[in-house]
């Protein structure tokens, strides 16, 4: 009875409570609700498709190792492999000028301007809309796929390149440039030591990044692995696409480990 | 003879200055050589029709030349509740992704889960929903739930689990213990560490992490559709073959433009929230 009624606390909760966050939840629950509902996205297809589920994996099991599959699985992911190591080659080799075009601090405005903005019409499309295009253009096979994903190469290496010569220490640069040494004795001697590292590293990365998607653009007619394994999933044939999907994955798995190694070299 | 006199030792050369230790430049040159090999085997073996190539030019102008003008009129029609889909199943999925790699990351994180067979569980989860390309988790969508949206939102999610995971594993390790610890002398239990010790270090990371992926996956919906799973790229196979390039034109058109709207956002609520 005589304790005091006031429900206050002395001091400030240690973690008060952030309205605008509740209230960005809150918005991202209702939305969540709304969208689900536009998209027909119910519990009971969810459900429907949990038995498809069932009945899709039984007919992936077991992996289908037929000799002859697995010679025509062997040329697909060739194919791939081929497709991603020439365009990370072509695609780095246009990066590397392109790249230090959009750098602003080494590129005048009317050449970094255009460079950035080509840089972001490359980045805007995924590589299989561009890779349509190509098959228009070259017709069907391996060099639309490479094509494609040079154009990939060059939207992610380039840009990501001239972030790096940006970020470089000028003070080096400014040292060569008071010899008066003209522009490309500034390049090899202030900016690529500093850079190459990181360009090296973005190089491995994207080669990873180009190998799944040399997976990908045979579905369109690119050439690799995509068009054996649209076909066998077209046929109903889930055996093959399961072993073409374990070949896929421990193909990138081992890329992976090699390219954290090649990154380690280059530290 | 046992000690060098003078004279030889003068004549010693002086010591050259290495960049890299011998170790460092024979890795170096393997890795040269070996990329120079494979790029040399590509370029010999593989398989270029040249037949194709004399009218590339020709296609190219062609291509062109079909796509303008574009059909503005079949925009009404079918593109914009295909683009809103495509909206749909890109944010759908990026927030399905969300819930599902979040506890996996814990997972994954050697510093709050001291168990490496359960770290390499998550790690091997990321590693295997990574290397499946988004479009090759829809093919696989399509057959379970048949084609739509929803084997859409479950094939950006299913792909997005490797990325969100991996890189919001890499900010919860590197969070700084003190306050885990300063929660942990306080006797606090293990969920209340985790929402008051880890998740306020990490949150810019996860938002810009999530920020990140719902960019990616916007331009990947858009492709979904060439499988079936939903979007606007259900409009863009049709079209395609049905050889209206037109069409395919001016789809590509709002595409582009919905994905420079959605760069101009995320840089915006990047700069905002983080």
């Amino acid at each position: 009875m005589s304790a005091p009624a006031a429900p206050g606390r002395l001091r400030p909760p240690a973690f008060p409570a952030n309205w605008p966050a509740r209230l960005a939840w809150a918005g991202l629950v209702i939305y969540t609700i709304y969208a689900t509902s536009v998209l027909d996205v119910t519990l009971a297809r969810f459900i429907a498709g949990l038995g498809n589920a069932g009945h899709f994996l039984s007919r992936m099991f077991p992996p289908n190792m037929a000799p002859d599959k697995l010679a025509l699985i062997y040329t697909g992911m060739v194919e791939s492999l081929q497709i991603a190591v020439l365009a990370t080659f072509a695609g780095v080799l246009l990066s590397l000028p392109l790249g230090l075009a959009a750098a602003r601090n080494l590129a005048p405005v009317a050449v970094y301007g255009p460079a950035r903005a080509f840089i972001a019409i490359c980045r805007s499309f995924h590589p299989v809309i561009v890779a349509i295009l190509f098959v228009k253009a070259v017709g069907f096979g391996a060099l639309a796929g490479v094509l494609a994903l040079i154009v990939a190469t060059m939207g992610f290496v380039a840009k990501l390149f001239a972030e790096v010569v940006e970020e470089m220490n000028p003070k080096q640069v400014e040292a060569v440039r008071a010899t008066a040494a003209p522009f490309l004795n500034v390049l090899i001697m202030a900016v690529f030591p500093q850079v190459m590292a990181r360009f090296v590293g973005l190089t491995v990365y994207q080669f990873d990044s180009n190998l799944r998607n040399s997976t990908m653009v045979g579905i369109v007619g690119g050439g690799g692995i995509g068009a054996p394994l649209f076909t066998a999933y077209q046929r109903f044939d889930y055996d093959v696409v399961l072993t073409i999907l374990i070949i896929i994955v421990a193909l990138i798995m081992l890329c992976e480990l090699v390219s954290g190694r090649v990154r380690r070299i280059f530290q | 003879m046992n000690a060098l006199s003078p004279v030889t030792q003068a004549a010693k050369p002086p010591r050259v200055w290495h960049r890299f230790t011998p170790a460092e430049r024979i890795g170096r040159s393997m890795v040269y050589v070996l990329s120079a090999i494979a790029v040399v085997w590509s370029l010999r073996t593989i398989e270029v029709i040249p037949e194709f190539l004399y009218d590339a030019p020709e296609q190219t102008a062609d291509l062109f030349r079909r796509m303008w003008p574009f059909d503005w009129a079949f925009y009404p029609e079918q593109v914009h509740d295909a683009l809103i889909e495509t909206f749909h199943i890109a944010t759908l999925g990026t927030l399905l992704a969300l819930v599902l790699a979040l506890p996996l990351a814990f997972l994954a994180a050697r510093n709050f889960t001291r168990n490496p067979a359960l770290n390499w569980l998550a790690q091997f989860i990321f590693v295997s929903s990574r290397s499946v390309n988004s479009l090759i988790w829809a093919l696989l969508f399509v057959a379970i739930f048949g084609p739509g949206a929803l084997a859409g939102v479950m094939s950006i999610a299913f792909r997005s689990i490797g990325f969100i995971g991996k890189l919001f594993s890499e900010a919860l390790e590197e969070a700084q213990k003190g306050p885990v610890e300063a929660l942990t002398a306080t006797g606090a239990p293990r969920a209340m560490i985790l929402v008051k010790g880890y998740w306020p270090q990490v949150e810019p990371a996860f938002w810009s992490v999530a920020l990140l992926r719902w960019d990616i996956n916007i331009r990947e919906s858009a492709v979904l559709g060439l499988v079936g799973a939903g979007g606007i790229g259900v409009a863009l196979d049709a079209s395609l073959n049905n050889l209206y390039w037109d069409q395919v034109g001016l789809i590509l058109a709002v595409i582009f433009s919905v994905v420079v709207v959605t760069e101009i956002v995320t840089s915006w609520l990047r700069a905002r929230l983080i």
